[in-house]
């Protein structure tokens, strides 16, 4: 019998169709990939199946039971539980206060705080995560945070678990950890349906696969009947070119960015490299290695305990992003929504931003040059909006992301920071990124390039710069590298 | 526009279609006038007065302290942020108008607004060098600055401004109170600084998300503590207008007025969360209680009774503004 069968599934909202007779059926204990590009309606699917959202037509069935959840507690009472990719917990409240929020237990009209204490460490040591229970969530890591939500879900006995996008901000580490979490609940015959972007998890880690196209099913079979391109294809609908532009010559430019011996007052403790005019240089290792606060380091964000920033021969030290920005620094930040973008404002208002004094006359803004600038940076990266003034809480998170890198377009910089710069965006988008960052880099601007990707480090960078706990651990071309070879510079 | 393609992309349920949008932001923009409107022709229906033109000036003079006040306070909530001490900035501004009168008209006008510029000030500045939340450090101040005003003037009212600035707080141009010219002419800065300048763009985004905008270069302290300065300046307008036309400087006048004015702005439509909403909001805010106050003055409704009624539709003209972009949209 199939633990999870959707029959005819559909929804529209005002102007567009959703989710158009979406069919699928999952058995019990299986892990089932549902693939698709941004915008193919996989949101919408998992709100439904978690009692977010009504379906307008179709029926569910659970373990051949009909299942039509009114709320996500009634979805969560008959055993599906869903991890979002932004976490539902509470960052004031500590790991075993989220682990039981709504099912606290009481024991004389008084929380029985040693009971689920305990329960709590039980099931963080069941998947291998060795957090202090005490800890507010708000002090952990995302990928932390991450293992305490799967924590949550197993608290309630969950007999279909749905995981958004489990791994986006994971690194190869973490991941390892993840699938074996994964694997061990599907053994314990708890379905999952895993929504991923990485081919390879899809391939290591799922029994089958849904994919999904503009709202439709567009079929489903078992993982080991399909390749690589042969799924890229049913996703895209149309043949991929190399995923990663061809190599630039190796870097003879003038350096731009020298990093000596840097320690900052959190994780970094020893770090140096450089980066080149028209050089690409990724930054690998897992998260908390001190990558990002590097990068912040650099863009005017961290005090410098020790060490020394050096840009263009002259001695960085910035204390504020504006100091850094002025001196011809840009930040792609690590997360487009909390730090890259005003979601409320518009397409327009966004990619000004950062350089609005350029186009202000007396503290005016001139809207003319506004419009054009605007418009030109659209064109240039294809964003794909109805008009500039739809705000960009409306946009897919490939627009989204564009429309981040469109703020520095305007902006005379001469290095370019990019964290984690493709999380979260289709294939089809990955690709036209990775030529946006090549022709950055081939016009004579230094890039850094942060990702927890490896083959984005190894096809993307010129050079791969190992990072360990806050240390420089190897540094080596990015030709001829292998996922290996970087992953003995960075692991534990 | 060059970017055309209609996206397909916006199919999942956290998303909007634009068209879905659109009409959002139409109910946002315009319900709060639709209510407006229906209370107008409520009070019209209900009694002759309320037309004739000296009773709408009424309306327009009654609102103008408030509503110099509300303008401030637009800037500070757009920032997130929260000012309490505007009622105590406006009496302190009248006493510094009345205490200065042996100087003059103008050092009378430039003291009252010094002083309500440097109280702005020292919100802005506790609250960001600080990073304390602005709601105790101007609740504070709102306590401190009566304090001020009560030991400077010794309990006392201070009797007697100017007489030139009489013509502020009673004088008519052209028929029109001036000190409504006063409040109108200082909305339409405020809309031109909101919607036309580096800094009101600045103010969005702070109030939108300040993190984004820190990285973005935008210098965020800078842009909280202007925003705390126009508060302190706007009410010390009101302070000056208020001195004028009591003819007193007294340190218990402006008890209340920050949440008349902090209604006006939320009735307005814009988020207390900060980032969005604006000055046109505020505008009909202002005069939805305006009109409101008037018509129970005109029915003649007890005053007690009037407080309920003006604290109960408030609460609904939200709820229903509220309902509306919630049914609408989705």
């Amino acid at each position: 019998m199939n633990a999870l069968e959707v029959r005819g599934i559909s929804k529209t909202y005002p102007g567009v169709r959703a989710l158009d007779q979406i069919a699928f059926a999952c058995s019990k204990g299986s892990v089932h990939a549902l693939v698709g590009e941004n915008g193919a309606g996989k949101s919408t699917l998992i709100k439904i199946l978690s009692g977010a959202v009504a379906p307008d037509e179709g029926e569910l069935l659970l373990d051949g039971q009909a299942y039509a959840p009114q709320s996500p507690s009634e979805a969560a009472a008959a055993g599906v539980s869903t991890i979002y990719q932004e976490f539902n917990l509470i960052p004031g409240l500590n790991v075993v206060e989220n682990i039981f929020l709504g099912r606290e237990r009481i024991e004389k009209g008084l929380l029985d705080s040693r009971s689920m204490r305990k329960e709590a460490q039980a099931l963080l040591e069941r998947i291998g995560a060795p957090i202090d229970v005490r800890r507010r969530v708000g002090t952990l890591s995302v990928a932390e945070q991450q293992l305490v939500e799967i924590a949550k879900s197993l608290a309630v006995s969950a007999r279909v678990l749905i995981m958004d996008e489990p791994s986006a901000t994971l690194s190869d580490h973490e991941l390892t950890l993840l699938y074996n979490v994964v694997r061990k609940l599907s053994s314990e015959g708890v379905t999952i349906i895993y929504v991923s972007h990485r081919m390879d998890e899809i391939f290591d880690l799922c029994d089958t696969c849904t994919v999904m196209k503009d709202g439709r099913s567009v079929c489903t079979r078992p993982v080991a009947e399909l390749s690589r391109d042969a799924l890229i294809q049913l996703m895209v609908g149309r043949e991929l070119d190399t995923r990663f532009p061809d190599k630039r010559p190796p870097g003879t430019g003038e350096i731009v960015l020298e990093v000596e011996g840097l320690r900052l007052e959190q994780r970094v403790r020893d770090i140096t490299f450089s980066v080149r005019a028209g050089e690409v240089v990724g930054l690998a290792g897992l998260v908390g290695a001190g990558r990002t606060e590097v990068a912040r380091a650099i863009f005017g964000l961290e005090n410098v305990t020790a060490g020394r920033i050096s840009l263009h021969g002259q001695r960085h030290r910035p204390q504020s992003p504006s100091q850094a920005i002025a001196a011809g620094i840009a930040l792609v930040p690590e997360d487009r929504k909390l730090q890259g973008l005003v979601l409320g404002l518009s397409i327009r208002e966004n990619a000004i931003l950062p350089t609005l004094r350029s186009i202000c006359r007396f503290g005016f803004v001139e809207s003319r040059k506004e419009r054009q600038q605007v418009a030109k940076v659209c064109k240039q990266l294809a964003v794909s909006a109805s008009s500039v003034e739809v705000p960009v809480m409306t946009l897919s998170g490939g627009n989204q992301q564009k429309v981040v890198f469109g703020k520095w377009m305007a902006h005379s910089y001469s290095l370019l920071i990019l964290d984690e710069p493709t999380r979260g965006v289709d294939v089809g988008a990955k690709t036209e990124f990775y030529r946006l960052i090549d022709e950055i880099a081939r016009s004579g601007k230094a890039v850094l390039l942060i990702s927890s990707e490896l083959p984005e480090l190894i096809g993307m960078a010129d050079r791969i710069v190992g990072v360990r706990d806050g240390v420089v651990t190897g540094e080596a071309m990015a030709l001829g590298a292998t996922e290996e070879s970087v992953l003995q510079m960075i692991a534990r | 526009m060059a970017i055309v393609e209609s996206l397909s992309n916006a199919a999942s349920g956290e998303r909007f279609s634009n068209h879905a949008y659109r009409r959002i932001e139409l109910v946002q923009r315009y319900g709060i006038l639709a209510i407006f409107l229906l209370l107008c022709v409520t009070a019209a229906l209900s009694s002759p007065f309320f037309l004739t033109p000296e009773n709408l000036l009424n309306v327009v003079r009654q609102v103008s302290v408030v509503g110099l006040t509300a303008l401030g306070m637009t800037f500070v909530i757009l920032t997130a942020g929260i000012d309490l001490s505007v009622g105590s900035i406006l009496a302190l501004t009248t006493l510094a108008v009345a205490g200065l009168k042996p100087y003059g008209p103008v050092a009378s006008l430039a003291g009252g607004l010094a002083v309500a510029l440097a109280c702005g000030w020292l919100n802005g500045f506790i609250t960001t060098k600080g990073r304390i939340q602005p709601f105790i450090v101007t609740l504070g101040m709102m306590t401190a600055l009566v304090g001020v005003g009560l030991a400077y003037s010794d309990g006392q009212p201070v009797i007697g401004v100017p007489v030139s600035l009489g013509w502020i707080g009673r004088g008519r141009l052209g028929g029109v109170p001036v000190q409504a010219i006063l409040f109108i002419l200082m909305a339409l800065a405020s809309i031109v600084i909101l919607k036309k300048t580096r800094y009101g763009r600045h103010v969005y985004a702070v109030g939108g998300n300040v993190e984004a905008a820190r990285l973005s270069g935008v210098a965020v302290d800078r842009v909280r503590v202007i925003a705390y300065c126009l508060s302190g300046l706007f009410a010390g307008l009101g302070g000056i207008v208020m001195a004028a036309q009591l003819n007193i400087g007294e340190a218990n006048l402006g008890k209340g007025l920050e949440l008349d004015a902090i209604a006006a702005v939320v009735v307005g439509g814009t988020s207390l969360a900060g980032g969005a909403g604006g000055i046109d909001g505020t505008i009909i805010g202002v005069l939805l209680i305006g009109v409101l106050n008037n018509l129970l003055n005109l029915l003649n409704i007890p005053a007690y009774t009037q407080l309920i009624v003006k604290g109960a539709i408030i609460v609904i003209a939200v709820l229903i503004h509220a309902q509306l972009s919630r049914s609408r949209g989705r």
